[in-house]
């Protein structure tokens, strides 16, 4: 089975966020670069499910150069090939980014190299739109899901959970398919010593990637800025034994009673 | 420790509550101070700085005494807390070079009495299973080290400074300000308010230098990347318990280390390239995906160590359940000269810096701290991190940065006692470098300024002098690094005819006013009500008669008196006589330092030369040894002293910096009859002060061993009162525990082979190769090693307690792995050469 | 015009859809017409609730759900009727708004920020090759045609990014719990039917079934409840008051480094950057201090719940509720709580 799981290069950032001068984008001066927690999990699926089912992992990014950096990671972390879709680093909308990942994806059909299962992070880190993984599957004409916490893999059907109140939906889709994964589908393995070593010596496949400004646009950041009241301190619901009733209250809003 | 409301004031603040600043505000309380608030900028236990992130193993063997001192103090400290697992750890050598270093550890493991011995292959493979042994040639084991736990460490040092004392903490509380009033500190102002104190610690580590410099002081120090990854879950680890189930193993030739800690290995490096930060770039606590000190791993810098971990440990490494769990660039301190930055600031009274320390010496500096802050003075010698050492030459940005470059790649390596610094040179020099340059000088540094070793112009002087030099050369590389037989060439010419010797890199400064002499009186030993013009050496101690310094006084008029001392120290000197400083303001303090060049003008033929071209009548008879006064060379004016560290007839020549090129040629066409040499400090700091018997700061004075001890009682107990007075006449009549005595070596390839010459800290045994602790539980070592051309023999001085100080007792010494038979030749401070002065004095 | 999706259980609206409702009708303003679409479908969900994507009680009991949104101020409501929208299908959800879109040609279409308001709307996006801002959190109307200045969040909302939406249909998500629902002025609700045409290929994908939670023995990285004790616990016995809590709450137990590194809890445990990164609905910390590498290993958990005896510890930065005292006698008296509770 070939899967692909499609990753975004994104600052690792901590509870504030450092902004430019012109509010417009993230300080990265002294920052790290990863992917989100739930493209984590979707290399990890990718790679499990080969493991399971055979084939190879293909990890795709569409950024600048500097994003190897997130791919090797993923062959590090036992992806098998990799792919970045180069741009000069600026920020692509979800629809072109969408129809440069159909149009990579449709090109690897044609020379025979097929993906029969398409995962993707629920949403990445950084602008949270929640909608590549569907415009990739609308652009390729495949089935999707999305938020999915389980994932099997039977005679060519992909089983797929989503959590919702009290239990979780199931749903059923033949290959190839696009799933979207959200955090906690799995525990993604670290990176070995040796492999971070043989990640750096994979070659990338690069892929000049056409960029459509037009359709699907018209999202335009005028700028950012942090919350008025941004995190602090938590809420004291009171001391010693005395605060269990508030406790309840709170778990119970939670909904995890 | 209930989060109080922010106090307005408090007898002492504290600014960081790492483990540094945990350890001074539990030192401080145990030493009687009430009222302490320890604050810090992040959350507890962890705020976030270096501490947070340590690999949090000790090895304790330095060679450096002081360091391995403190770092045993530390390990008891941190035991008494039930912070300690003592796990062993073990230093292992992939090289011939490095299987040496480690025979040189055991030696500084037996000098400094710490335990320690060299493990075969084989033994090594016993105590660490899964090492890979093709690639290792030895190791050095060391029982006594293991892996403490900082944060608690700091939990606990909190909780009894509470029950000792009125401790208020304040976390998550910045500083915004110092302020300062009149030199000195007055408060602190933070984001909860401002705190009164007369006394505030910078123990901020990374973060230092800007709260330091809130107070317009500088603390010389930056951030720099120390790559730290954890690999776990390892299967192999998952059949033992606790924090640690192996020695830690350090992988000397790749500057690396491999530890255990629970399931996961945690391999860390030193030998990636040099990333230094700038201390704004820092990130915030609410920035930092992980903490501000523990910015993401560059991974490209770390790929030779990840390579290196591999091979020596691939059994673990390999595990195909193991990952990189965590991988950070550690932010950590770096120094100019990687020792920490310790004691008052001498610019702003009542404040005090403790930075730049390991997590394995941090609780002895916390305590060391207290005790100067609340004594007056540390028990232990802390002359090497004395906060002051770069005061004035070394605090710039761009030297710091530099000189940490330079270091960072020192470290874990071998690094000879003699090395030099390259980067930000030259940087202080005086009117004769020029010439000196010219003349083939290799110049060493000291306190910033460039000073000859020696002249390879003198190349020449190696066959005139060959049977005196012959004896004394080294065959082996690591003895003759940073040295060369034409020391030993200028030395014998300057013992025959007359040399000219440039930039001995003093710290100069005059006492001035009406309290002038009532005030030297009390910083010196010896008695300063003498007569105009009369130049005095004496030790300076502190309240406990310990060394604090020892150098030249000369009483330059009726109100004035002219500091002489060494260009290293200096910083710290200066800040001792400032600190004393009678408050009436009776005693101005002017330094002289970069006003002032020296030329000494030493030899038989001394004072032909000068008589030819001084205005005045330089006779012994118009102008005895031991005074000074103002000539006129040439057309230069001179303040002279007649005085010599080297044991010779002369003087050395003070002039105006700018004058200074034309004095020294004055000088040299004026010596040319005589063939005057220049002459390095190789002669002057080593070959001609060793064969005088001269004590050198640092070396042979230091806290640790009284006057008494050191020979330097000539002068008796004064009159006059004078800091230390007490102890000092307590010490002179006491029996010394040890005394310091010149010794010789007998042989110095008794096993045959290539002839090895000894070059200091090694220990001294017994004649059946035993240590030597006096009564005081001191260690007996080689203080100072050197060779003395003119008494035929190479010297080493040490202290001895009473059974084996006695002239003619036969000893041994060790040196990389080999024992050599030495003499007691001399107890106390008579000259080998020239016992009775008679040169000086002629 | 704009256009609501609205997410039911058995008529009965979830709060999430009323909260992009109240946002909806803000942008309807102008010309006062506020259509909601809704959904017709027979799931059969365990229960109604968070995450958004409730389960469907039965079809909509049109006259009471139009009775609840007229109170939101809708004055249009579309149920979607179709014989294969018994269950939820995210292609057929999509193309039926989508259909509507193109009949309706609303200014705007408002979902909540849900899984299924997501994956609906990117599915419409996608259709409609129309741009979609999501999770906002509020949005100010242009002139009819203009485009809408908005605020929405990003990055987990550490930032608010002040955007320009600029479409002929622009395509929004209101992120849950941002605004709050306020009822207003009864509207007169007409409700219609609408039939969407749609073939197999939107129904490839369908909820199959709907399961029960069965956490036991879910792994700690997969917990949606984890209870986590730190050096404060004090033994291994300790861990028991720990373990009764997480079994009631269907959780697991979790420990930080020094508990494990003390042998009171196997390394498999340990919650933390050398251990388990967890993701679970909630973290119960107890006497766990915070350090850094800890912290970074429970991010990913949506609310932390800190038990510690320092109120300066670094948990309580970090957490979103604390309780200040000794876990051993608060986890107790909790567990108690839940079981009277329950």
């Amino acid at each position: 089975m070939e899967t692909l799981a499609c990753v975004k290069r994104v600052p690792d950032t901590g509870a504030s966020i450092p902004l430019t001068d012109d509010e417009r984008g993230i300080d990265t001066s002294t920052l790290g670069f990863t992917v989100s927690p739930h493209e984590e999990c979707a290399v990890e699926e990718a790679v499990q499910q080969v493991e399971a089912h055979g084939g190879a992992t293909t990890v795709l990014t569409l950024g600048p150069e500097v994003a190897t950096e997130q791919l090797q990671t993923a062959v590090a972390r036992e992806a098998d090939k990799a792919v970045l879709l180069e741009t000069d680093g600026s920020e692509w909308h979800p629809a072109a980014t969408a129809k440069a990942i159909a149009a990579a994806v449709r090109a690897k059909s044609e020379d025979g190299a097929g993906f029969d299962l398409l995962l993707f992070g629920n949403e990445a880190a950084d602008t949270e739109d929640h909608q590549v993984a569907v415009r990739v599957a609308h652009e390729l004409d495949l089935p999707y899901v999305t938020a999915i916490k389980e994932l099997d893999i039977e005679n060519g059907t992909a089983v797929a959970r989503r959590e919702v109140s009290g239990g979780s939906e199931v749903y059923e889709l033949d290959l190839p398919a696009v799933v979207a994964v959200k955090e906690g589908i799995n525990s993604p393995r670290y990176p070995s010593m040796r492999s971070r070593m043989q990640a750096k010596k994979q070659p990338i496949e690069r892929i000049e990637p056409e960029r459509s400004d037009g359709d699907g646009g018209g999202l335009e950041t005028i700028r950012l800025e942090a919350p008025a009241a941004g995190g602090g301190e938590a809420e004291i619901l009171g001391e010693g034994p005395a605060a269990a009733p508030r406790v309840v209250d709170v778990l119970d809003d939670m909904g995890v009673l | 420790m209930s989060p109080d409301e922010f106090p307005s004031s408090a007898e002492t603040v504290v600014v960081g509550a790492g483990i540094v600043g945990n350890s001074v505000a539990y030192h401080l309380a145990e030493l009687g101070r009430e009222d302490i608030l320890l604050l810090d900028k992040g959350p507890l236990p962890d705020p976030g700085g270096s501490t947070g992130h340590a690999s949090n193993f000790i090895m304790p063997v330095d060679h450096s005494k002081e360091m391995t001192h403190l770092t045993q103090e530390s390990v008891r400290q941190y035991a008494d807390m039930d912070t300690f697992t003592n796990s062993g750890g073990i230093e292992v050598a992939r090289s011939d070079a490095q299987m040496a270093e480690l025979e040189r550890r055991v030696q500084s493991a037996t000098a400094w009495d710490e335990p320690g011995e060299l493990l075969t292959v084989e033994e090594v493979e016993e105590f660490v299973p899964y090492i890979e042994t093709d690639v290792i040639k030895g190791g050095f084991y060391s029982p006594g080290g293991g892996v403490c736990d900082p944060l608690r460490a700091g939990e606990v040092m909190r909780a009894r400074a509470d029950a000792e004392a009125d401790l208020t903490i304040s976390a998550n509380t910045e500083v915004l300000d110092l302020h300062v009033e009149s030199g000195e500190i007055r408060a602190v102002e933070t984001d909860r308010g401002t705190c009164r104190s007369d006394e505030v610690v910078v123990a901020a580590g990374i973060w230092s230098p800007k709260i330091a410099s809130m107070a317009g002081v500088e603390v010389p120090l930056t951030p720099a990347v120390h790559q730290l990854i954890s690999v776990g879950p390892i299967e192999y680890f998952e059949g033992f318990e606790g924090e640690i189930s192996h020695p830690v193993v350090r992988d000397m030739d790749t500057r690396m280390y491999e530890r255990p800690s629970g399931n996961d290995l945690e391999v860390g490096s030193y030998q990636h390239r040099p990333i230094l930060w700038d201390v704004e770039d820092i990130m915030s606590i609410d920035e930092a995906p992980l903490s501000p000190t523990q910015p993401p791993l560059t991974q490209e810098a770390f790929m030779k160590s990840n390579e290196d971990a591999l091979e020596l440990m691939p059994e673990l490494l390999d595990d195909p359940d193991a990952g990189i769990r965590y991988e950070i660039d550690g932010l950590l301190s770096v120094t100019p000269d990687g020792m920490p930055l310790v004691g008052p600031f001498q610019d702003v009274d009542g404040l005090w810096s403790c930075a730049a320390i390991w997590i394995k010496e941090a609780p002895a500096f916390g305590k060391h701290l207290a005790e100067w802050m609340v004594e007056g003075r540390p028990e232990t010698d802390l002359h090497g991190a004395n906060v002051n050492r770069f005061y004035e030459y070394g605090t710039s940005r761009e030297f710091v940065k530099n000189r940490a470059h330079e270091g960072y790649q020192k470290i874990y390596g071998i690094v000879h006692p003699a090395e030099q610094w390259q980067s930000s040179r030259p940087l202080r020099t005086t009117g004769f470098h020029h010439q000196q340059e010219e003349l083939g000088a290799r110049f060493f540094e000291a306190a910033g300024w460039e000073r000859a070793q020696w002249f390879e112009s003198n190349e020449d002087l190696l066959d005139r002098y060959a049977e005196g030099i012959e004896p004394f050369e080294r065959p082996h590389e690591w003895d003759s690094r940073w040295w060369s037989p034409i020391v030993l060439g200028e030395h014998l010419h300057m013992r025959e005819k007359v040399a000219m010797v440039g930039d001995m890199g003093f710290t100069v400064f005059d006492l001035v006013g009406p309290g002038a002499t009532e005030y030297a009186e009390k910083m010196a030993v010896g008695r300063m009500d003498v007569d105009v013009g009369k130049s005095v050496y004496t030790p300076i101690l502190d309240e406990n008669a310990g060394f604090r310094s020892d150098l030249s006084i000369v009483r330059t008029g009726e109100n004035s008196y002219r500091v002489i001392t060494g260009g290293g120290m200096g910083g710290a000197d200066k800040q001792w006589f400032k600190q004393h400083l009678p408050v009436d303001g009776s005693v101005q303090l002017v330094d002289q330092t970069s006003a002032l060049c020296t030329l000494g003008v030493w030899g038989p033929d001394a004072r032909n030369v000068l008589e030819s071209v001084a205005e005045e009548d330089v006779s012994h008879e118009a102008f005895p040894p031991y005074t000074a006064r103002e000539i006129t060379v040439g057309e230069v004016d001179a303040w002279a002293l007649r005085i010599s560290y080297v044991g010779e007839r002369g003087w050395e020549l003070y002039a105006p910096m700018e004058k200074g090129g034309r004095l020294w040629n004055t000088i040299e066409e004026a010596g040319a009859e005589y063939d005057i040499r220049p002459v390095g400090m190789g002669v002057y700091g080593t070959t001609g002060r060793m064969e005088k018997g001269y004590r050198l700061y640092g070396h042979e004075l230091e806290l640790d061993y009284t006057p008494a001890e050191a020979g330097l009682t000539f002068h008796g107990v004064k009159e006059a009162d004078f800091i230390g007075k007490e102890a000092y006449a307590e010490a002179i009549e006491e029996e010394n525990a040890a005394t310091l005595c010149t010794l010789s070596v007998d042989d110095h390839a008794p096993e045959g082979g290539e002839r090895r010459f000894m070059l200091g800290n090694e220990p001294i045994l017994t004649p059946a190769g035993e240590p030597i602790d006096d009564a005081k539980g001191r260690r007996s070592y080689v203080t100072s090693a050197g060779t003395g051309p003119s008494v035929g023999a190479h010297l080493l001085m040490g202290y001895l307690p009473p059974k084996y100080a006695e002239e003619g007792q036969q000893l041994q010494v060790e040196y990389f792995g080999q024992r050599y038979p030495v003499t007691v030749e001399i107890v106390g401070s008579r000259p080998a050469f020239d016992p009775e002065n008679e040169r000086i004095r002629s | 015009m704009v256009l609501a999706l609205v997410e039911h259980d058995g008529g009965v609206p979830a709060e999430a859809s009323l909260e992009s409702l109240t946002l909806a009708r803000g942008l309807a303003a102008e010309d006062g017409e506020l259509a909601a679409v809704a959904f017709d479908t027979d799931g059969s969900g365990p229960g109604e609730g968070g995450g958004g994507s409730s389960g469907e009680g039965g079809p909509a009991d049109g006259d009471g759900l139009a009775d609840d949104l007229a109170a939101y101020g809708v004055t249009e409501l579309d149920r979607v009727t179709h014989d294969r929208l018994d269950r939820y299908a995210p292609e057929a959800w999509a193309a039926s708004v989508s259909q509507l879109v193109d009949e309706l040609a609303p200014e705007a279409v408002v979902a909540p920020g849900t899984d299924r308001g997501h994956e609906v709307l990117a599915g419409v996006a996608a259709r409609q090759s129309l741009p979609l801002a999501a999770n906002c959190v509020a949005v100010a109307p242009g002139e009819p045609g203009e485009p809408y200045e908005l605020e929405r969040q990003r990055w987990g909302g550490s930032l608010i990014e002040h955007a320009r939406l600029d479409a002929g249909t622009k395509l929004l998500t209101v992120s849950p719990h941002e605004v709050a629902a306020e009822p207003t002025e009864r509207a007169d609700v007409t409700v219609r039917s609408f039939a969407p045409s749609l073939d197999d290929s939107q129904f490839r994908v369908r909820v199959s079934r709907v399961e029960e939670s069965d956490e036991e023995g879910v792994p700690l990285g997969e917990a949606r409840v984890v209870v986590g004790g730190g050096r404060g616990v004090g033994s291994a016995e300790d861990y028991a008051i720990l373990e009764e809590l997480a079994d009631l709450l269907e959780g697991t137990v979790g420990a930080s480094r020094a508990a494990v590194n003390e042998g009171w809890r196997p390394h498999d445990d340990q919650v933390g950057l050398t251990g388990t990164k967890i993701a679970p609905d909630l973290y119960v910390a107890c006497g766990i201090s915070g350090a850094v590498q800890h912290m970074v290993g429970c991010k990913g958990a949506k609310n932390i719940l800190a038990i510690n005896t320092d109120p300066e510890a670094a948990i309580i930065q970090k957490a979103e509720y604390a309780v200040i005292g000794d876990l051993h006698e608060v986890v107790p008296a909790i567990t108690e709580a839940v079981r009277e509770a329950e």
